[in-house]
């Protein structure tokens, strides 16, 4: 990145920084990434005059018109499978899908085709396609539209899969997997979106992280914590609540889920000696259940308790009356560091 | 706008076909949008003044519908109406988590939904409040959904009702597998047949499962009836988005026939729904009719329609209310009197009531609940999930119960 020439404005802030939520920040995430790239296409439900159910794109297709932000048709495999024709001949779309749950048609150009065209090709095509998903829940929707099926994605080889948790990452990461060459699935943590608690400074002129990076976000020694997209919010609260009492968690955002990124977390482990992972995905056969695994592979003579996961339950989700019972919350992680603790 | 035929039947060295021509600024105020004035294709037996048009083929369907008749079908669209608006009203009061109005499409229910007989099935989108009124369901039951006390709560098979389905279109290929079962069971080919029904979108026309439905009740000529009612929107698309052709026509190219009706008549509802039926309880089946109707309420109660469509539509739209119509032509022919259209207001604003003060009391779902039913039969692994949270909500109960407190567990 290029560091553009800043100016100051009246308060003393340079004009490069702006205080954003994490909606805003992926909307002017959008916006750059569409000026930078006349390629960048955006394809979705009500995308258009709507601006999205969350108004992820609210004013995009004012300013770049219907042929690079499409209302499309109400066909998720419809949108995924033209979207990978599109970047076949050169076009580098960002499929935007309403929520989670209604990806599901759309499955099938994602296995069979996005996930494989480059390696059946043996690298002679690629398909930059990124594929948007508010993902998780806590918004008292009703059914499919608080679910969290990463991991199904992460399965699948030839898929990358990240999530942001925060403003900044929102602007950067989603500008970065528009660049990547591989197909991108990602994770926007929907409940998050408009939170003003986490409305944070975004300096367009920085220089960003890696994107398929995990990051350490709170240093601590008694345990750490490793969580991505919605989930870390709870880890750095329940850190912050127990930081009195002398327990010192440290907080680990995966931001990659494929490939994950554990270099940090055996790291950390091997320091604090025990780990819990935390999502909202019920952990059968899951991205925790990969973390436990790989986890012990690698630090089993530092572990002092085995790896814990606090996660849905292997049920569908609930009805909303009772998903505070479903989702971690701070009460449940800390449950689980008292019980690595003990151990 | 060039007609289908054309396109079908284009002239040697004509050059391209023609396309569908956009619809002027004018058009679009007048509510004159491409499909949206529903064309001569219309299937009409009450004007939207209330004037009953003779002469239809679709008469006969009708025949026994007296004024007593229509009475009960006023009766049922403004008890449909009046509790839909309470529902909405109380979302906005926090006591539901959302809401999906029908307003403006009570006659493409309630008009198809009478056409049923029990034994028939239907398979609703989420949308149908209406049509479950017509199948007896409580409209009380429909509040768990829109609440978050549960994801559907009435007896499928004595209703013939199937859950609502929120992810779009995937009803449609499961009411042609049903179909397809009453067929193989035996049960199609006379005056006695049953026969599915199965509701979807305008939207919802462009799913692959929609498509694939088609194609699989065509093949096996399953007995099921494809209502799609198509209310010009599918949140902030119109339904240009969707088709260049009217979506009745769509039909025609899988092989089977397909009708428009003016949705926003009760009695051409009805009508042409009961003939449809009876088409697929003679083995004549699947039929598609798109019921032409309009949203006339958001999406739903988290939607904001000022951001993509002009007020203006509605008020041409209010024009052709569905329940108005036939008031006014109960009024006029001397059906009803004004007595009649007091006691079915009252007898509305009664029904409101008794949702209001059922909704306000609903208990909250105990927590073991999110455990229950995930297979039909037991699971070890699921069980020791559900007995370990348990244990651990009780020992919040017993931290609170030592500290004096009367919060219970699950309220932390
Ligand atoms: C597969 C799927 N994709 C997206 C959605 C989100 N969504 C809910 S309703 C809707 C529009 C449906 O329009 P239409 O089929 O016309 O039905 P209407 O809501 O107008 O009754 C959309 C896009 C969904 N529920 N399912
Ligand atoms: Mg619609």
């Amino acid at each position: 990145m290029m560091a553009a020439p800043v100016k100051a404005t009246t308060d003393g802030a340079p004009s490069s920084v702006q205080n954003l939520t994490i909606g805003k920040a992926l909307n002017l995430g959008l916006r750059a990434a569409m000026e930078a790239d006349d390629k960048v296409l955006i394809l979705g439900e009500d995308v258009g005059k709507l601006g999205g159910v969350f108004r992820i794109t609210d004013g995009l297709q004012k300013d770049f018109g219907e042929q690079r932000v499409l209302d499309t048709p109400l066909a998720e495999s419809g949108i995924i499978g033209t979207a990978i024709g599109l970047a076949v001949r050169g076009f580098r779309p960002v499929c935007e899908i309403q929520f989670e749950g209604f990806i599901f048609p759309g499955f099938d150009q994602i296995v069979s085709q996005l996930a494989k065209l480059h390696y059946r090709t043996q690298g002679g095509v690629r398909a930059p396609v990124v594929i948007r998903v508010p993902f998780g829940g806590g918004i008292g929707a009703v059914e499919h539209h608080s679910e969290s099926p990463e991991s199904l994605f992460a399965h699948i080889a030839g898929l990358k899969v990240v999530s942001c948790a925060n403003p900044v990452d929102a602007y950067w990461m989603i500008q970065q997997a528009i660049r990547s060459d591989d197909p991108v699935l990602f994770f926007e943590p929907k409940r998050l979106y408009h939170s003003g608690a986490l409305k944070a400074p975004v300096d367009t002129t920085a220089t960003p992280d890696p994107l398929f990076a995990s990051r350490t976000v709170r240093r601590g020694s008694t345990a750490t914590l490793v969580a991505y997209g919605p989930s870390v919010k709870v880890c750095l609260d329940a850190a912050t609540a127990v930081e009195e009492d002398g327990t010192s968690l440290e907080v680990i955002d995966l931001r990659s889920l494929s490939p994950l990124d554990l270099e940090p977390v055996f790291e950390s482990v091997r320091r604090t000696g025990r780990l819990i992972a935390v999502s909202e995905a019920q952990s059968e056969s899951s991205i925790t259940s990969e973390i436990a695994a790989r986890v012990q592979q690698e630090c089993f003579y530092s572990l002092e308790s085995p790896v814990l996961r606090v996660t849905g339950f292997d049920t569908p989700y609930p009805p909303s009356k009772l998903e505070e019972h479903f989702l971690p919350d701070l009460d449940r992680v800390l449950h689980a560091v008292d019980r690595a603790l003990a151990w | 706008m060039s007609s289908p035929e054309q396109w079908t039947h284009p002239e040697p060295g004509a050059g391209p076909a023609a396309t569908a021509a956009e619809p002027t600024p004018e058009q679009v105020i007048a509510g004159l949008r491409a499909t949206t004035e529903g064309g001569a294709e219309l299937t009409q037996l009450l004007t939207p003044e209330g004037e009953r048009l003779a002469s239809s083929p679709f008469d006969s369907y009708v025949a026994d519908i007296d004024a007593t008749a229509l009475c009960e079908l006023y009766r049922d669209m403004v008890l449909v109406r009046r509790a839909d608006r309470e529902a909405n009203a109380m979302q906005r009061q926090g006591q539901l988590g959302i809401w999906v109005p029908l307003l403006g499409q009570e006659a493409a229910q309630v008009g198809s939904g009478r056409a049923l007989r029990p034994s028939d099935m239907a398979f609703p989108s989420y949308r149908e409040h209406g049509v479950a009124y017509t199948r007896g369901i409580d409209f009380r039951e429909l509040l768990g959904i829109f609440r978050g006390t549960d994801h559907s709560s009435w007896d499928f098979q004595k209703h013939g009702f199937h859950p609502y389905t929120i992810v779009i279109g995937n009803q449609v290929l499961n009411a042609t597998g049903y179909a397809m079962g009453q067929k193989f069971e035996g049960k199609v080919g006379d005056d006695d047949g049953e026969a599915t029904i199965v509701y979807f979108g305008d939207g919802a026309t462009s799913q692959g499962d929609v498509a694939e439905g088609f194609v699989w009740a065509a093949v096996y000529d399953a007995p099921v009836v494809f209502f799609c009612q198509n209310n010009q929107w599918a949140i902030s698309e119109p339904t240009e988005r969707q088709s260049r052709l009217p979506l009745y026509q769509r039909a025609r190219g899988y092989g089977f026939p397909g009708i428009r009706v003016d949705g926003n008549d009760v009695l051409a509802c009805l009508a042409v729904s009961r003939w449809a039926l009876d088409e697929c309880r003679h083995g004549n089946g699947p039929v598609l009719i798109e019921a032409f109707t309009y949203r006339m309420d958001a999406h739903t109660t988290t939607d904001d329609p000022t951001r993509y469509r002009l007020s203006d539509e509605l008020e041409v739209w209010k024009h052709k209310d569905p329940i108005e119509r036939v008031r006014v032509h109960l009024a006029r022919t001397g059906g009803a009197d004004q007595a009649f259209f007091d006691d079915v207001q009252a007898e509305a604003d009664r029904f409101a009531a008794e949702l209001r003060d059922f909704c306000f009391n609903m208990p909250d779902p105990p927590p073991e609940r999110i455990f229950a039913n995930v297979y039909a039969e037991s699971s070890p692994a699921l069980e020791a999930q559900r007995e370990e949270y348990l244990a651990y909500l009780e020992g919040f109960a017993t931290e609170d119960s030592l500290a004096g407190s009367s919060t219970g567990a699950g309220e932390r």
